[in-house]
């Protein structure tokens, strides 16, 4: 929410609830859990109407009542028969549409791995790797590169023991991993602390001196 | 008639789905290719479907328990009023900004969304004050990265140390790169090995077996 926007109300909901979710840093209390159960009904309210809007009107009754595609029945049917779930006689009626969903899903995953992952990502790093500058660290970093991606997909690789050579490549792998994992990790932090700073910025100095009339 | 629409036509429809998008993908037929189009739309409303059965899941486990007023009952109660005014408003208002709906997602689960991510820094960090104690060199290599980037991507690191920021570049575009590759060649490898499975019918466990 953009503050200069707001109306104090607006801003005096959200201060509230922002104080009653970092209230839990404190311990487990009935205004975190209050904060919680909004959150998680407001959630699923928006999927409600997100599904509703995007899915059953835009893709489903608009098509078949006004451009006459009749056979969006089919998955209409299929989708209504995952509700069968709920009744244990006609449970495994739910099968067919989820077999649906996980054919068509591995399909697409089957090419999109492949084609659109492995391939790319092997192309991009074994296709030229003494391109570059020395003095900029290009011709180094791209062997980096090339080690670090064989010895990763070595350390993964348990078919067979890492024992001897093996080992000591899956070892390497390993050093590499932790610089990955670091790095993530410090990345993460200070993602997190930007939107930390962002929410006590709001409280601090967006919503509070306008609700005791400072600002 | 029952082991037929329980076992023999999911995997049929699991193998003819799958196959569909394969052929359709390296012939580039008009025809298929349209085809697999269409079966990616039915995919998205069944799965719209999919969504609102967890709704009615979650509406029909908190409502037993406000009916039988069980520990904690007032909270599963506002959990569902607030399911009830927030999708209400979406099915018969809509969902453009300026609606209820747009303003309970703007002024209520927005703030609270950011706020949960970014308590999160709080447990990362005693997380971290738990797992980085230096103990073994692979850890020691973690913390040192870690505080290298954190520091990095701060004004206050290249007070510390001018070239902090390119040592962070560095490390974001080279050895963290080569690990991102190699684990999602992996990762890659073995989704797919695990869609042909699915489509040829040998990985059933979706079906619960």
């Amino acid at each position: 929410m953009n503050p200069a926007d707001s109306s104090l109300i607006e801003m005096s909901v959200a201060g509230f609830l922002i104080l009653s979710i970092f209230s839990f840093l404190y311990k487990d209390n009935p205004f975190y859990r209050l904060a919680e159960h909004i959150f998680a009904g407001l959630t699923a309210g928006y999927y409600v109407g997100l599904i509703y809007q995007t899915v059953i009107v835009q893709q489903l009754t608009i098509p078949i009542y006004r451009e006459g595609k009749l056979e969006l029945i089919f998955p209409a049917l299929l989708g209504i028969l995952m509700f069968t779930r709920f009744f244990d006689r006609f449970s495994y009626l739910s099968r067919i549409s989820l077999a649906f969903v996980m054919g068509n899903t591995a399909g697409i995953f089957l090419i999109q791995q492949l084609h659109g992952l492995v391939l790319p990502q092997t192309q991009a790093t074994i296709i030229n790797p003494l391109a570059g500058s020395w003095l900029l660290g290009a011709v180094p970093g791209g062997m980096i590169i090339i080690a670090g991606v064989i010895t990763t997909l070595i350390y993964f690789y348990f078919s067979k023991e890492h024992k001897g050579v093996l080992g000591k490549t899956a070892r390497v792998g390993m050093v590499f991993i932790m610089i990955s994992f670091g790095a993530h990790f410090g990345y993460t932090v200070m993602a997190r602390l930007s939107l930390l700073i962002g929410q006590v910025k709001f409280v601090a100095f967006d919503w509070l001196p306008r609700l005791i009339g400072v600002n | 008639m029952h082991d037929l629409l329980s076992k023999r036509l999911p995997m049929m429809l699991a193998f003819f789905a799958g196959m569909v998008i394969i052929v359709a993908f390296f012939s580039g037929h008009p025809t298929l290719t349209n085809f697999r189009s269409n079966m990616q739309v039915w995919v998205s409303i069944i799965g719209g479907f999919t969504l609102l059965l967890g709704v009615v899941s979650i509406t029909s486990v908190n409502y037993r328990r406000v009916r039988k007023l069980e520990k904690d009952w007032p909270y599963k109660l506002i959990l569902l009023i607030s399911l009830v005014v927030s999708g209400g408003f979406g099915i018969f208002q809509g969902t453009e900004a300026g609606t209820v709906y747009d303003w309970l997602f703007q002024n209520m689960s927005a703030p609270m969304m950011s706020s949960m991510f970014a308590m999160l820094a709080f447990f990362i960090a005693s997380a971290a004050y738990r797992a980085f104690r230096a103990r073994t060199v692979e850890a020691t290599i973690l913390l040192v990265v870690a505080m290298i980037v954190m520091l990095g991507r701060v004004p206050i690191g290249q007070v510390i140390y001018h070239r902090l920021p390119e040592i962070t570049e560095w490390i974001m575009n080279y050895p963290n790169l080569a690990v991102q590759r190699g684990i999602i060649i992996g990762a890659a490898l073995g989704a797919a090995s695990m869609s042909i499975r699915i489509i040829l019918g040998i990985e059933r466990t979706y079906m619960g077996r």
